[in-house]
C-alpha cells in the first residue's frame, strides 16, 4: 500500500520498510546486485570479490548504556560487510550535525568511532561533515559506508537457506532496542540492560575457519530476529521452525517487553549474528561462536523445514505452536 | 522501577499438565470469552489455542481500550491536534487508529504536535515545560489507567496548571459485561475476567453481574499457566453445572481491590453513558470529568460534543468481533483490505486487537 506521505513506520525495518523498497526504490534502480537485497552488495572487480555497504544512523538518545551513535555507526557497517563473509577494510564517515551541537559530545562520539574501528580492525579513510541550521536535523546523524574483501567464494545470502539447515543465534536478543528505549524521556526504568553494539567480523572469521558450509549470515538489527527470519524464509522459499525455550533473552529484557506489550523477537539488536548452517556442521559452528567473548550465550534455536514455505513457526515453551510474522510497524507501547 | 520476570508462573510443565487436564475433562462444546486484550495476545503468543481440544472455542471480547473507542472520538482527537497551539499527548497504540479520514500518525506526519507518552504524568511535564501551549492528554483505557490519569488531574490542580487537560474516553468493564450478555447473537458460556482491571476494582465489582447471569467467571493473570488454570476452572464449573465467580489471580487481586486508586478515580471522574465501538451506548459505562475539575476537561475547554453514536467503517466487522459473534477470518475485509499496514478497523490496529492478534499469530 502506497501512502502519500512517508511515515515513521517506513523506517522501522519491518514490512513497511520492505514495501517502500519494493514499491518505490527497486523499480528505479533495479539491477542483479541490488535485487539480492542482502546486507551489503558483493561485486567482482578485476578478479577480486568485494563487499560494499552503507548505513545511516539516527538514534534517540545519542548516548545510551553500552555505546553511542558513533560506535553504533562503525559496527553497523562493519557488520553489514561481515554478513557478506567479507573482511571489512575501509570505512567512510559522513557527519550531519545540527547547529549548536556541543563540541565535547562530538569529540566523545568520534573517540568511540575510533575505538570501534580499531577493535574491528578497519580504518576510516575518508569522510565529510555538514552542519545544518538548528532544527533542520536532530543533534547528529551519521552515515558510514565500507568496503571489504571476500577472501574466498562463498555461496551465501538470505536466499540460500536449505531444508535441514540449523539456525544459530550468537547471544541474547533485544538488548540494544531495550537499552535505548529505557533511556528515552518518560521511561522510568531502573534497568541495567546495555546495548550489544559490537563488531561481528571476528566471530564470522572464527566460523569460516571451521567450515564453509554456511548458507546465511544475518545481523538482525531493526525489526529484530522475527523479521530477519521471515525475510530469509520468504527469499529462500523454505519454512522455519524455532523453539521459544532455546532463544536466549535476558530476564530483564523479557520483563520490560512484557510490561510494554513488546515481543523481544522484534526488538533491535546491534551485535548479534544469525547463522544458517548445514546441519552436520552446526555443533562445530556453535562451539566456534562460543569461543568468542561476545558469543558465549550462542544457541541453536531452530531449523529449516520443508513444511509451510515462506513462514516462520515457533514452538512455544508450553508445547503449543504459533506463527512468527514480520514486524509490521514500529512496536508501540500498549495502554495497560 | 526494577523489573523481574515472573518465570515461576510460566513453568512449562505446569502449563502442559493443565492443558492435558483440560483435554481430559472437556466434554461439552463451550465458548469462553477473554475480556482483556493482554489475555488475547498472551493466548496467541503462548500457543494456548493449539493445545485446547476442539470442544473449547476462545472468543476475544471488548477488552482492548483502543478497539472499543468510538470512531467519532478518534475524529475528535484528530481535530484537537489540528488546533493551533495544542500539543496532543497520547499512549502509543492510539497513533495508528484510523478515524473517518485520517489518523494521529498521519496528522503527525503533516506536522501536528502529537507526542507519544508512557504516562499521563509525562504529559503533565510537557505542560509544565510549555506554559504557552495547551497540552491535551488522550485518556483512553479502563479502570487500570483511569486512576493514574485522575491523579495527574489532581496534580495539575495542586500546581495550578492551567494549560493541561484530559480528554476522557475511559470505560468501565463491568457495565460492558452486562451489555454483552444482552446483545443479540452473543453466545458465551464463561468469562476470563481481566487481571489488571481487577487489581483496581477487586472481585466484588463483578458480584452483581454474576448474580444476574449465573455464568462462570474467573479473574486471571497473564502468564500461560494463569490462563490455562482459569480455563480449567471455567470448564470444570461448566461441566459440573456449578457456576461460580472465582479469583484465579489471588497474588495480585483482592476482594476489595485497590481502594485508594478507586477513591482517586471517582474523585475526578463520574460514571456517564458512553459509546463503545460494537456495543453502542452503554449506560454509566464511561468516566467523565466531574464539574469540580471542569477546567481540566478538554471536552469543556474546547467545546467538543459528547460522542453519541457508534459509526463503523463500511464492511468492518469489528463490532461483531468485539462481541464474539464473528471471528476475524469471518470478516470480509480481513487480510484482504484490512491489514496491520492498512488497518480499516481498530481491532487490526492495536497490538492487543483481536484482528491484529489473528493476523500475526493465527494461520
Amino acid at each position: 500500500m502506497k501512502t502519500d506521505k512517508i511515515l515513521l513506520d517506513h523506517g522501522s525495518g519491518g514490512r513497511m520498510s520492505h514495501q517502500l523498497l519494493i514499491d518505490t526504490i527497486l523499480p528505479l534502480f533495479d539491477n542483479p546486485i541490488l535485487s539480492r537485497l542482502n546486507d551489503g552488495a558483493t561485486v567482482d572487480i578485476q578478479g577480486k570479490r568485494l563487499a560494499f555497504s552503507t548505513d545511516t544512523f539516527t538514534v534517540d538518545p545519542i548516548f545510551f548504556p553500552g555505546g553511542n551513535i558513533g560506535d553504533l555507526a562503525v559496527n553497523g557497517t562493519v557488520n553489514d560487510l561481515a554478513m557478506c563473509a567479507a573482511t571489512p577494510l575501509y570505512l567512510s564517515v559522513g557527519l550531519l550535525i545540527e547547529e549548536g551541537f556541543p563540541t565535547e559530545d562530538l569529540e566523545k562520539i568520534l573517540k568511540s568511532m575510533k575505538a570501534a574501528a580499531d577493535k574491528a580492525g578497519v580504518q576510516i579513510v575518508t569522510g565529510d561533515t555538514k552542519v545544518v541550521p538548528k532544527g533542520a536535523a536532530d543533534k547528529i546523524f551519521i552515515n558510514t559506508s565500507g568496503i571489504g574483501l571476500i577472501p574466498f567464494p562463498l555461496d551465501i545470502g538470505s536466499d540460500k537457506a536449505q531444508v535441514g539447515d540449523k539456525i544459530i543465534v550468537s547471544g541474547t536478543i533485544g538488548d540494544h532496542g531495550i537499552a535505548v528505549l529505557t533511556q528515552r524521556e518518560g521511561m522510568d526504568f531502573d534497568s541495567s540492560v546495555k546495548s550489544d553494539t559490537v563488531a561481528l567480523n571476528h566471530i564470522v572469521k572464527k566460523i569460516l575457519l571451521r567450515t564453509r558450509d554456511i548458507r546465511v549470515f544475518r545481523d538482525p538489527t531493526r525489526g529484530g530476529l522475527g523479521t530477519a527470519l521471515n525475510e530469509i524464509a520468504e527469499k529462500s522459499g523454505i519454512g522455519i521452525r524455532i523453539y521459544e525455550d532455546k532463544i536466549p533473552v535476558k530476564g530483564e529484557v523479557a520483563g520490560i517487553c512484557e510490561l510494554l506489550g513488546f515481543d523481544p523477537l522484534y526488538i533491535a539488536n546491534e551485535g548479534k549474528l544469525l547463522v544458517f548452517v548445514k546441519a552436520s556442521c552446526a555443533e562445530m559452528v556453535l562451539e566456534g561462536i562460543k569461543t568468542d567473548v561476545f558469543g558465549k550465550d550462542a544457541c541453536i534455536i531452530g531449523e529449516v523445514v520443508s513444511d509451510h514455505p515462506g513462514k516462520v513457526l515457533m514452538e512455544t515453551r508450553i508445547g503449543g505452536t504459533r506463527i512468527v510474522d514480520m514486524l509490521t510497524g514500529e512496536q508501540l507501547p500498549r495502554i495497560c | 522501577m526494577s523489573v523481574k520476570y515472573a518465570e515461576e508462573y510460566r513453568d512449562p510443565e505446569i502449563s502442559r499438565k493443565l492443558a492435558e487436564q483440560i483435554r481430559r475433562i472437556s466434554r461439552r462444546n463451550v465458548r469462553l470469552m477473554e475480556v482483556c486484550g493482554t489475555h488475547t495476545v498472551s493466548i496467541f503468543r503462548s500457543g494456548i489455542r493449539s493445545l485446547l481440544p476442539d470442544t473449547v472455542s476462545l472468543l476475544s471480547g471488548p477488552g482492548c481500550p483502543v478497539c472499543v473507542t468510538a470512531q467519532q472520538e478518534i475524529d475528535a482527537f484528530i481535530s484537537l491536534s489540528r488546533i493551533e497551539n495544542v500539543i496532543v499527548a497520547t499512549f502509543g497504540d492510539l497513533l495508528r487508529v484510523p478515524g473517518t479520514a485520517s489518523s494521529l500518525e498521519r496528522e503527525r506526519a503533516e506536522g501536528r504536535d502529537i507526542r507519544m507518552v508512557y504516562s499521563a504524568f509525562d504529559a503533565l511535564d510537557i505542560a509544565k515545560k510549555h506554559p504557552d501551549r495547551e497540552v491535551v492528554f488522550l485518556g483512553v483505557g479502563f479502570e487500570t489507567t483511569a486512576p493514574t490519569i485522575a491523579a495527574s488531574v489532581l496534580s495539575a490542580r495542586d500546581m495550578n496548571l492551567e494549560n493541561y487537560s484530559v480528554f476522557s474516553a475511559h470505560k468501565q468493564v463491568p457495565p460492558a459485561l452486562f451489555a454483552l450478555m444482552e446483545t443479540a447473537g452473543v453466545q458465551v458460556q464463561g468469562f476470563i475476567l481481566p487481571g489488571h482491571v481487577s487489581v483496581i476494582i477487586g472481585t466484588k465489582a463483578y458480584i452483581s453481574f454474576f448474580e444476574k447471569h449465573r455464568i462462570p467467571c474467573v479473574i486471571a493473570g497473564f502468564e500461560s499457566g494463569d490462563i490455562l488454570r482459569a480455563l480449567f476452572m471455567l470448564i470444570s464449573r461448566i461441566e459440573s453445572d456449578k457456576p461460580q465467580l472465582e479469583n484465579g489471580y489471588p497474588r495480585a487481586v483482592t476482594f476489595d481491590g485497590n481502594e485508594k486508586a478507586i477513591k482517586i478515580m471517582y474523585e475526578v471522574f463520574e460514571p456517564a453513558d458512553a459509546v463503545w465501538r460494537g456495543l453502542g451506548i452503554i449506560a454509566e459505562s464511561g468516566l467523565e470529568i466531574r464539574e469540580a475539575f471542569a477546567r481540566f476537561d478538554s471536552k469543556r475547554k474546547f467545546g467538543i460534543r459528547a460522542c453519541e453514536s457508534d459509526v463503523q467503517p463500511e464492511g468492518c466487522a469489528c463490532g461483531q468481533i468485539l462481541t464474539g459473534i464473528k471471528t476475524p477470518p469471518e470478516c470480509s475485509l480481513y487480510k484482504k483490505i484490512c491489514t496491520p499496514m492498512n488497518p480499516v478497523g481498530p481491532c487490526m490496529v492495536s497490538t492487543e486487537g483481536t484482528c491484529a492478534a489473528y493476523y500475526r499469530y493465527y494461520e
